[in-house]
């Protein structure tokens, strides 16, 4: 499945919608995308994840990333993510350094 | 390779791939570090062979069967005697590489060199090929166990050491499967590191301050080929004292290895018990590998330097000294190297807090096996300043019968498993005759043994996971190890051990009282004891092998934690619970120094004075199975005054009535435990102890043990006494 990647900010709120497989041939462009939200100075980064079929460890690598991108003040929720992400989330720890949320 | 890749390349100029070999772009790498290190654009590979005369880096696809490419290194990728590369253009995420190493094979000479195996790197940060615990693998994989590149991108948030002073911990021994496997648990992935991560509040309301981990670096559990004899079933290598790969966490114990994220699982592991005020210390085994004698398999080590690696007698043969088959060359300098490598890897990526080292006697072997009387590796580690404030504890003896407790090399930093303390408690509580002096040596925290290195030198344990449990020790004259398929006759024999009138289960309410009552003083001993004492994970909740003093291959019931015995024992428990919150809150307990028996703060008593049934009057004879002891408040460490302690423990069958030492004016004894006295849990809540009936007696049960504080008496309190 093709993966897309947008970007929109909208009172300092910075949200990014991921669709299709985030993999290491994908985390590339959601690095570019998490570069330019951190630059828009938003204090919240929002990571709409329904659309997201399938997120390998390079994906979940890439929410490290962020957190470290957008510096600690920043809040970054993940939403949506599907019950198996959400899980692998949870129990590698992640879900210490951003919210999960349900859609 | 994205646009953003290629701005990455150009911003280095040691980014620029200068040769092409089997279609990579790559170019000479940096001797260091040793393994597969992400760099700008790619990957350096590096590692270590002296002997080789050819050798390869091999890349797969992950879980191909067959490599991808196979990419020699050019004579000018060597320096001395490290291959190094960098590779260009890597997906890390779904690489796998090894090592094929050609040279000689000439046992005798010590070479084992066979270019048709691909070897694992020593180093691999990350290793599949057991990602998830037990599942069957492809046993005709021309190569089981892959090293992978990880990335230390981990988010330690503010995580700092704890630096817990050593004399201060309360140490908790466990297995990260065994802890959460079983089904009573609860927790959401049973048996992995999170699992563990989600009983963090029970560690913290049980009051331990630390965690000791049995081996949590790869390792193969299916390594054992034996069978479970009445029920057929595979036997595991389920303790891990086996390694395979010394810096990659072990993926089986990760909900997440099969996505590759075990090192992040695990650092969260350790991060949370960091905030919960827990210390980690990991079960460390350098004295051996997985590779065996030279029937084992060919892993790494043997087919890149076996001379290097392995002690070898003059005619090239494995010395044995692990009894496991091989013996690690811990001290050439290359493995020091190695070893030192590895430990200072745990510190900075994991935040591991110390390090409990199996079989360390044989650390201070030289490459021929003769003791060394200054031995470099110890000292470096000792001295080493990444290492500098983690806690280094020794298994001070080795399987060839180097036994070192008391005089381990220590440099002052060394702490060791005290296995005379373990046998001398064992012995006294049993009711053995000739055990008194020296229990009363090993409470004051074993002065014979550790005097001038302090108290804390001395990690007192009674019970470990080699061995019976607390409870199997009160239920078992001997060992029941039928199921481990060797007919009964592995495990230790000399377990001082007393079944308290009954061999195994018991309906009779005697015996279980009785039973009861001997793990409550074995406890009791083990926290009012100098030194740190270490408990095994499920003692507190009377956890039972069935007499199985040797579990290394039972990965069931017989080792798993049934948090099921939480309520049900829920009396063995609190006791513990208690005992430990006692120790936390009496610093005269955990004084760094050993006491001398005299009153240097000029208090009127000493720091430690010995009473028998009439006080002052300690009994050293052979018949003598009643032992106390009092520390003086005012010798508390920190110079802070602390409550007197007196603790008596009464191995007798008989009871006795102790005179107890007559306190300050204006103080008086309080009872804060008694082991065979009918009141909840057998303890009084911290701070609340009652004070006694008759200041200046006490009526101590057969098989019993008490626990005082001497204080002052508020007015309140004096309105009460009788």
């Amino acid at each position: 499945m093709t993966f897309d990647v947008r970007l929109r900010v909208n009172e300092r709120v910075a949200t990014i919608e991921l669709a299709g497989e985030l993999d290491a041939s994908s985390a590339g462009r959601f690095h570019e995308t998490i570069d330019e939200a951190a630059a828009t100075g938003s204090i919240e980064l929002v990571i709409r994840a329904e659309k997201l079929a399938y997120m390998s460890s390079a994906g979940l690598r890439s929410l490290v990333f962020a957190r470290q991108k957008m510096g600690d003040d920043v809040r970054i929720a993940v939403v949506g993510a599907t019950e198996p992400v959400a899980h692998t989330i949870r129990l590698a720890g992640f879900d210490h350094s951003i919210d999960l949320i349900d859609a | 390779m994205s646009p953003r890749d290629v701005t990455e390349m150009r911003e280095r100029v040691d980014a620029y791939p200068t040769h092409r070999i089997a279609g990579h772009r790559v170019r000479a790498g940096r001797p260091f570090p040793y393994g597969a290190t992400p760099v700008p654009g790619g990957v350096n590979f590096s590692v270590y062979s002296d002997r080789a005369t050819a050798m390869s880096l091999v890349l797969f696809e992950r879980g191909a069967p067959e490599p991808a490419a196979e990419l020699p290194f050019p004579a000018e990728f060597r320096t001395g005697s490290v291959y190094a590369m960098t590779v260009f253009g890597l997906d890390l995420e779904n690489l796998e590489y090894g090592f094929r190493a050609d040279g000689p094979f000439d046992p005798v000479t010590g070479d084992r060199f066979d270019a048709r195996r691909v070897l694992s790197d020593p180093y691999a940060r990350l290793v599949s090929g057991r990602d998830v615990w037990g599942r069957e693998p492809n046993w005709n994989d021309v190569y089981p166990y892959r090293a992978q590149v990880v990335n230390d991108d981990f988010d330690w948030g503010d995580d700092t050491p704890l630096r817990i002073p050593t004399e201060d911990l309360v140490i908790y021994e466990t297995h990260v499967r065994g802890f959460t496997r079983h089904p009573s648990s609860g927790v959401t992935a049973p048996g992995t590191y999170a699992g563990l991560r989600e009983k963090i509040p029970y560690l913290r309301e049980l009051g331990v301050n630390c965690v000791e981990l049995l081996p949590v670096f790869e390792f193969d559990e299916l390594d054992n080929p034996r069978s479970n004899p009445v029920t057929g079933e595979r036997l595991h290598n389920y303790w891990g004292y086996n390694t395979v790969s010394f810096f990659a966490p072990k993926a089986g114990y990760a909900a997440t290895g099969r996505f590759g994220m075990q090192a992040d699982e695990f650092k969260s592991l350790v991060r949370e018990l960091h905030r919960a005020g827990i210390e980690v210390v990991l079960d460390v085994v350098f004295n051996h590998t997985a590779e065996g004698n030279e029937h084992g398999p060919t892993i790494s080590f043997r087919g890149l330097d076996n001379a290097t690696y392995y002690m070898l007698t003059p005619d090239g043969q494995y010395y044995n000294f692990s009894g496991t088959g091989n013996t690690v060359n811990c001290n050439h300098p290359v493995v020091r190297d190695f070893v030192l490598g590895c430990l200072r890897h745990w510190v900075a990526e994991y935040h591991i807090d110390g390090f409990r080292f199996d079989l360390a006697a044989i650390l201070d072997r030289a490459p021929d096996g003769t003791p060394l009387p200054n031995p470099p590796l110890l000292e470096q580690l000792a001295y080493d300043p990444v290492l500098r404030h983690t806690k280094l504890i020794a298994e001070a003896w080795d399987a060839a019968g180097l036994y070192q407790v008391g005089h381990f090399p220590n440099y002052g930093r060394w702490s060791e498993w005290n296995g005379k303390y373990r046998d001398a408690v064992r012995k006294f509580i049993k009711g053995e005759p000739g055990v008194a002096g020296e229990l009363a040596t090993r409470m004051a925290g074993s002065p014979d043994l550790y005097w001038g290195r302090g108290a804390a030198a001395s990690v007192n344990f009674i019970t470990a996971h080699d061995g019976f449990t607390l409870n199997d020790l009160v239920s078992y004259n001997g060992k029941h190890n039928e199921a481990n398929g060797e007919g009964n006759n592995d495990g230790a024999n000399d377990n001082h051990s007393w079944n308290c009138g009954e061999e195994g289960p018991s309906a009779s309410p005697h015996v279980r009282d009785l039973r009861m009552r001997q793990m409550k003083n074995l406890l009791v001993i083990l926290l009012t004891s100098q030194g740190v004492p270490m408990i095994l994970a499920g003692d507190e909740v009377g956890r039972t092998q069935l007499g199985n003093n040797n579990t290394y291959c039972q990965d069931n019931e017989l080792s798993w934690f049934d948090w099921g015995l939480v309520e049900a024992n829920a009396e063995l428990l609190e006791f513990t619970r208690g005992l430990i919150a006692f120790r936390h809150a009496h610093p005269v307990l955990r004084n760094t120094e050993h006491p001398r028996g005299v009153d240097s703060m000029g208090s009127g008593y000493p720091d430690v004075s010995w009473h028998g049934v009439r006080a002052w009057h300690p009994d050293w004879s052979d018949h003598c199975r009643v032992v106390a002891l009092m520390r003086c408040g005012r010798h508390a460490k920190g110079g802070v005054p602390d409550d007197h302690v007196y603790v008596a423990v009464n191995a007798h069958w008989e009871p006795h009535d102790m005179e107890l030492p007559q306190l300050p004016d204006g103080q008086a004894w309080h009872l804060f435990a008694d082991t065979g006295a009918l009141m909840p849990y057998g303890m009084h809540p911290l701070g609340q102890e009652p004070l006694l009936e008759h200041p200046g007696r006490y009526h101590l049960g057969p098989h019993s043990a008490v626990v005082l504080v001497g204080r002052p008496v508020p007015t309140t309190d004096k309105e009460m006494a009788p």
